[in-house]
């Protein structure tokens, strides 16, 4: 064998250091020198954020009252910022300093109104909804949404304290009737409430403490009650629902307060009352006292309210957008395959697993500012819009805001990295696609449709990737608020995180199955 | 790092199909190496072993003594032209070469270097999807040049050349080379490489048929032949056969004779009064000892499983897939 006489040549040219940062910089320069690529990635944001403007401006609200149309009421906001209902009929004193109120509740009755079963003929039945509430109050002042603490009864669901508008504690189970009182005590020592409960008036449970924000040193302390509205679901399965009226009316007796209390004696206050157009309140609640007996009829409720649009609203049409994500996603990666650019990736790249991650970063990154861009600007633009048109939008934190908004980006951003994997797996644009469609969209559309029963939709928005909707998602689900807790309605099975977190376990598992897939394979 | 590939007794089955059978050879610097074989010999694969694309199920393929994977900015050391469509068709050739070198941590202006070294123009600016087939060669070969690595590799690079393009990949594989570059060829058409390659590995069922300098391979495919002119074809050629010589026709008025010395074969023509212009000794071309070596191949007992058309066949079949 003969050997070559010339030096071995040297090249003068310098490399880089061959790190990481140079796998990201090629994967990003193939990506933005194609410029579908990067044209179907902004569309992917316009159409989320069009769609989105097209859906809030097409949404008008007005509200009747009586035969008067007004603007639609904006519900008051709590203490921490969320929109609350504080509607409820108050029989209370004036306490200043320390003090407490015991009474024992005897009775708890009340009237639903259902469905009407002749056209016109108001059909009204008698019972209790299930948290209709009626006990003691702590509360700062006549205003509605002052910071307030209360331990009740409920309709079902036992003894409860609560305090400013979303906290809840359970007590004790059980209904109240003649047969079986309960008694209900609240103590007020500083800043602190205490509740308590007792079946006889002689062995105290504690139920639970509350520090109301910014409790004055004089506070009204009495007797309450309300009943939120009967939710009846018409049209089956996830189908339109109507809130009916319903009151509830709690008879108190052995009332015992101690500490300074002035005035001569109760006052009454219907909390929250609508006013008809001739001035007369609408649906009033009432006290019939006799001889320390205290008969009291409310309706309403003390609790955070879910009426209205929520910021995330015109989000819907982020459903389209994942959809041009998932196809520029998975492009990215079956182009490779196409025509065999892979080699050449791979010759440049030898170390695979560095390779699928650097396009899986980039492919993460790009979506992730496309869901950041249509998100940031449909989520304010489209609740002012939608304010605009007399809808009101349930106001949250900015914080809230912002979470919307990143979960958004990342939503995007994880279903991309999904696409891409199944495309280096697949190595077929269509049956990548057609995968990550039947994996994130499918179920999403099929829960948040109602095509499949509730029961159906709410596991596949557990277990598919679709979990990840939920990171979309601004109104949490209150336990002590009967509501149409649906997909349909726009509340998931898992909290934002979570979802977004099984997402993103589908990712990393795909990701980790396509750097396998690719070590092993031939190129 | 020593500028060498290193190949030794690589094997490779695709499913039923063995594709390499103890394929070694290496590859030195300073001249241009031929890999030559028919369709299905073994060359494409080898390659793509080399180049750590394809994991071979036994032997070990080094490129300056280091497996390809191992290397960190690869296209600093080894620089390959593989497939000529191997390009996104949106994406222009400039941008194509850009992103090889933001993997290796090169700057735009080398880009612009090997752009201009190759004579690709204003055909960088265009996409790739117009391209034509001398265009992706060139775009090819940039990208192979783009490291300007110690060690290249082209596959076939002359498939669809014009004469035009051919001419200068010559010029430049053999400037290459002068530079003590280590520059492996592979090619199916021995007449692209006769005037380039100085050494030769012919290839044939995965493994190395011969390995060795292109003046040494012919001189032994001419071993002893002897051409004659003549216009008395068949008188010459009764004479020549009946005094014990094997003669073939090659043309018109050219026989090849073997088993005979020229002089003898002269002697013997001028005593038969058999009228001839011109008796050489035969110089075979690098197809005729090419062809010789791969008949030989496909004779020897030692065979592969697979019988050559077989082989061809599927691996022709893969290349088609790919």
């Amino acid at each position: 064998m003969s050997t070559g006489t010339a030096t071995p040549y040297r090249s003068p040219l310098r490399t880089g250091r061959g790190g990481f940062t140079q796998q990201l910089r090629a994967e990003w320069t193939k990506f933005r020198t194609v410029r579908g690529w990067v044209l179907a990635t902004g569309a992917a944001a316009l159409v989320t954020v069009l769609l989105g403007l097209l859906l809030a401006a097409g949404d008008r609200s007005v509200c009747s009252n009586g035969p008067v149309e007004i603007p639609c009421p904006v519900p008051p906001t709590g203490p921490g910022g969320e929109a609350v209902e504080d509607d409820f009929y108050l029989v209370y004193r004036q306490l200043t300093g320390d003090g407490s109120i015991t009474v024992r509740v005897t009775s708890m009755t009340g009237q639903i109104r259902l469905p009407d079963e002749t056209p016109g003929v108001r059909n009204v039945a008698p019972g209790v909804v299930p948290w209709a509430k009626a006990g003691v109050i702590v509360k700062a002042s006549g205003e509605q949404v002052s910071p307030y603490a209360a331990v009740m009864v409920t309709g079902e669901h036992g003894v409860r304290m609560q305090h400013d508008f979303t906290h809840d504690t359970a007590g004790l189970p059980g209904k109240v009737s003649r047969e079986s009182p309960r008694w209900l005590r609240l103590t007020r020592t500083g800043d602190t409430l205490t509740g308590y409960e007792s079946a006889d008036g002689v062995r105290w449970t504690a139920v639970g403490t509350a520090r109301p924000a910014g409790l004055p040193d004089t506070v009204r302390i009495g007797m309450f009650a309300a009943s939120p509205g009967h939710l009846t679901a018409t049209g089956g399965f996830g189908g339109p629902s109507a809130m009916r009226f319903a009151e509830v009316t709690a008879v108190f007796d052995r009332v015992a307060l101690e500490g300074a209390v002035t005035g001569g004696g109760w006052d009454r206050h219907d909390v929250g009352v609508t006013l008809g157009p001739d001035g007369s309140p609408h649906h009033p609640g009432g006290l019939v006292e006799s001889g320390g007996t205290f008969t009291v009829t409310g309706v309403g409720d003390i609790a955070p309210s879910m009426e209205g649009a929520r910021i995330e609203t015109p989000l819907t049409g982020v459903v389209i957008g994942l959809i041009i994500v998932i196809v520029v996603a998975a492009t990215f990666a079956t182009a490779e395959y196409r025509r065999g650019m892979i080699r050449t990736t791979l010759l440049a790249g030898p170390r695979r697993g560095r390779v699928a991650a650097a396009k899986a970063v980039v492919i993460g990154a790009v979506a992730f500012a496309a869901g950041l861009a249509a998100a940031g600007i449909l989520v304010p633009l489209g609740a002012r819009i939608l304010r605009g048109g007399g809808t009101p939008v349930l106001p949250v934190s900015t914080l809230t805001e912002l979470r919307v908004i990143a979960g958004c980006a990342a939503l995007l951003a994880a279903t991309a990295v999904l696409a891409l994997a199944l495309g280096v797996l697949f190595r077929r644009g269509l049956a990548a696609v057609t995968a990550a469609i039947v994996m994130i969209v499918v179920p999403y559309v099929l829960a948040a449709t109602a095509v499949l029963p509730p029961g159906a939709g709410q596991w596949l928005l557990r277990l598919t990737p679709a979990a990840a909707f939920s990171a979309l998602q601004s109104i949490p689900r209150y336990p002590q608020v009967i509501g149409d807790y649906t997909p349909v309605a726009g509340y998931y099975p898992l909290a934002p995180w979570a979802g977004l977190a099984v997402l993103c376990g589908y990712a990393a598992l795909a990701l980790g199955l396509a750097v396998l897939a690719l070590r092993r394979r031939d190129a | 790092m020593e500028a060498t590939i290193e190949v030794a007794g690589l094997r490779k089955r695709f499913g039923r199909v063995v594709a390499l059978d103890g394929m070694s050879f290496t590859v030195t610097p300073g001249r241009v190496t031929g890999l030559v074989g028919p369709g299905g010999a073994g060359k494409s694969t080898t390659m793509r072993v080399i180049l750590g694309l394809v994991a071979a199920d036994g032997g070990s393929a080094l490129v300056g003594g280091r497996p390809y994977r191992s290397l960190r900015n690869p296209l600093g050391h080894v620089g390959a032209s593989l497939e000529t469509g191997a390009l996104q068709p949106g994406r222009t050739g400039r941008d194509h070469l850009l992103w090889l070198a933001r993997s290796q941590g090169l700057t735009a202006g080398r880009v612009d270097e090997v752009v201009e070294l190759t004579g690709l123009g204003q055909a960088a600016r265009h996409r790739a999807g117009g391209y034509s087939l001398g265009v992706r060669q060139r775009l090819g070969v940039a990208a192979a040049l783009l490291g300007d690595p110690p060690v290249l590799m082209f596959d076939e690079p002359f498939d669809g050349l014009g004469p035009e393009d051919a001419g200068w990949l010559r010029g430049l594989l053999r400037s290459l080379a002068a530079e003590g570059r280590a520059v492996l060829v592979s090619g199916r058409l021995m007449g692209e490489l006769q005037d380039t390659a100085g050494h030769l590995v012919v290839a044939g069922h995965g493994r190395v048929v011969a390995d060795t300098g292109v003046a040494e391979l012919i001189a032994a495919a001419s071993g002893g032949r002897v051409a004659v002119r003549t216009t008395a074809r068949p008188e010459a050629m009764t004479a020549l056969a009946d005094a014990g010589a094997s003669v073939a026709v090659t043309g018109r008025d050219m026989l090849v004779v073997s088993g005979m010395a020229a002089e003898r074969v002269m002697a013997l023509l001028t005593a038969e009064a058999v009228p001839f212009s011109e008796v050489t000794a035969h110089r075979a071309t690098l197809e005729e000892a090419y062809m010789d070596l791969t008949r030989d191949a496909a004779g020897s007992g030692a065979g592969p499983a697979v019988s050559p058309e077989a082989a061809g066949g599927a691996a022709a079949g893969r290349e088609a897939a790919r």
